[in-house]
């Protein structure tokens, strides 16, 4: 099957100060796909996919080498409009981290910063992105009870309705399922799949049988570098390096 | 005896040594408060409350006083919480740690310890002598809002600094830019704490003498600062007036240390029922400092 390029990553080095992280990536993300960034922990996953919606640009000694193109387009280059860029690329976060607020309003917030102020239209956003986010039923008659008091699954499907609610193309999962229990997580992991038919996504995990699962494509990182990256089904069943085989049977990681 | 031992003694003792200076603490503070309620508590009536400070005892009451305080409080509040709140969150958010922010860092620390009396005199150089403005309101109210304004920053930055950075991540991977998310997540976020400040550092203003008494507040004022508002049968009905700022005035802690230093007995009653309305004011403040507090014990 043919497929577009949505993200090209070129030769990606990254610092924290003079600390190397990322060493020399180059890698495609497909359009409309899932693909899983695998490795042991600290080997760089969450920074490289936190470089793709500037997310570091928040750490203050941060930097970056290489280039990464959004299609076509140098993300780091200095026209492109960072809030924007965001907008475009989501991202749910590891732990759930709804904001102190409504349900409503945690899924409002994107488009009211945005300067929405049209009740129905929002209204309207709000019910798509949780249906979306196959939360609607569980909440449509407590949308202005707080966020907070929904278990942590639900917290986190609030965190993907939020996001879709600013109509992204690109979503990034950073070990989206690390802090839920089984059920909550084969539940996130359907969503991910249904998700994929509108959405370019990449997921974070650690957790070798959900990238199996879920992804189109696996990239496996170890120590910053990118030691394979290929077809689900290919880099499960023939991994070409020694180093991917030894983490995908438990040897490390 | 075992070092696990011994520090297990050390424990014991350390945790008796500590109640009993609390348990000190707190008699002694009950103790002051039982005998100054004993003192005052006949006097405190409608009357107190309605009459100006006079030469006889039975008949004197705070209402300068305690209108006084309102007015000083207003003042310092409205110069205080927006400069405060303002420097905190530029100081915590934007400013770019270098030299310069070091120093004004360590500096508002240190002014935060600065006795107040020290104040008073910075008052008295700067706003009497050179900007003549007199023993008024805003006199007083500028310099108990410069007495406060380091711990209102310093709150106002703790309180910023205790909201997680994942709420401010989940709002830039939004799209949101850096003065949204203070706005809308940060600020809300660390409101109750920021509030929780303030409250502390207006009820520690409100027992301020030493500055005020420095800068030569009077202790007999039989008027009112101007009121404010006004309001006229005729068109436009309702005048507006800053004039009050200007008046001079006197607060509850330099009225109840005028009725101390008197020699008749009359006005040690007076004294303590002044003490009464000040510490009843201080410690609803404090209360509802801790309540606000108690309330905001996280949530995420
Ligand atoms: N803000 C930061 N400043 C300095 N070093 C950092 C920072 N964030 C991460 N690192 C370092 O970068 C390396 C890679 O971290 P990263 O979070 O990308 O790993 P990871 O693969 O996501 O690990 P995990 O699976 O544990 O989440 C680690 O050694 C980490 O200590
Ligand atoms: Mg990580």
């Amino acid at each position: 099957m043919d497929r577009d390029v949505i993200i090209q990553i070129e030769k990606a080095d990254s610092f924290y100060g003079t600390k190397q992280i990322l060493k020399n990536i180059t890698l495609n993300i497909y359009a409309k796909a899932v693909t899983s960034l695998m490795g042991p922990s600290g080997c760089g996953k969450s920074t490289l996919i936190r470089c793709l919606n500037r997310m570091n640009d928040l750490v203050p000694r941060f930097r970056l080498e290489g280039k990464i193109l959004y299609k076509g387009l140098d993300l780091y280059s200095r026209d492109v409009d960072i809030t924007d860029l965001r907008r475009e690329i989501g991202m749910v976060f590891q732990k759930p981290n709804p904001f102190p607020k409504s349900i409503y309003e945690n899924v409002a917030y994107g488009i009211r910063i945005q300067g929405v102020t049209n009740g129905e239209f929002i209204d309207g956003i709000v019910e798509e992105s949780l249906k979306k986010a196959a939360l609607w039923e569980e909440v449509k008659d407590r949308l202005h009870e707080s966020a907070l008091s929904l278990s942590g699954g639900q917290q986190q499907r609030i965190c993907i309705a939020r996001a879709l609610a600013v109509k992204p193309q690109v979503i990034l999962f950073d070990e989206p399922c690390s802090a839920l229990d089984p059920m909550a997580t084969a539940k996130i992991e359907e969503l991910i799949t249904e998700l994929k038919k509108n959405y370019t996504i990449i997921v974070v995990t650690h957790n070798t049988a959900q990238a199996a699962r879920v992804s189109d494509f696996t990239a496996f990182l170890y120590l910053g570098d990118l030691i394979e990256v290929g077809p689900t089904g290919k880099i499960f069943t023939v991994p070409q390096d020694k180093r991917t085989e030894e983490y995908l049977t438990g040897k490390f990681g | 005896m075992s070092k696990r031992k011994l520090d297990k003694r050390m424990d014991s003792v350390f945790k008796a040594v500590g109640l009993a200076v609390t348990l000190f603490g707190l008699l002694v503070l009950a103790a002051l408060l039982i005998d100054v309620v004993m003192d005052g508590y006949q006097r405190i009536s409608w009357d107190f409350f309605t009459s100006y400070p006079s030469r006889k005892p039975e008949q004197a009451g705070i209402l300068s006083a305690w209108v006084g305080t309102l007015w000083i409080m207003l003042t310092t509040a409205l110069l205080a919480i927006p400069l405060g709140v303002g420097s905190g969150i530029y100081l915590e958010e934007y400013a770019r740690r270098n030299k310069l922010t070091d120093f004004i860092e360590i500096n508002i620390a240190n002014l935060a310890g600065v006795p107040s009396v020290i104040y008073g005199i910075l008052g008295l150089g700067l706003f009497i002598r050179l900007m003549h403005l007199d023993r008024s309101v805003l006199a007083g109210g500028l310099i108990l809002a410069l007495l406060i304004l380091p711990v209102i920053i310093l709150t106002t930055r703790e309180a910023l600094r205790a909201v997680p950075s994942s709420i401010r991540e989940a709002s830039y991977a939004l799209g949101a830019t850096q003065w949204q998310t203070i706005r809308h997540q940060v600020l809300p976020a660390g409101f109750g704490n920021i509030l929780t400040g303030i409250i502390l550092a207006m009820s520690r203003a409100i027992g301020e003498t030493a500055p005020l008494i420095t800068i030569g507040a009077l202790t007999y004022i039989p008027f009112l600062p101007a009121n404010p508002v006004a309001f006229s049968p005729e068109s436009p009905y309702i005048h507006l007036s800053a004039q009050g700022f200007l008046d001079p005035f006197t607060v509850l802690p330099i009225q109840i240390f005028n009725w101390v230093s008197r020699p008749q007995k009359g006005f040690l009653t007076d004294a303590a029922a002044g003490i009464i309305v000040l510490l009843t004011i201080t410690l609803l403040m404090n209360g509802a400092a801790i309540f606000l507090r108690y309330k905001n014990q996280k949530r995420w």
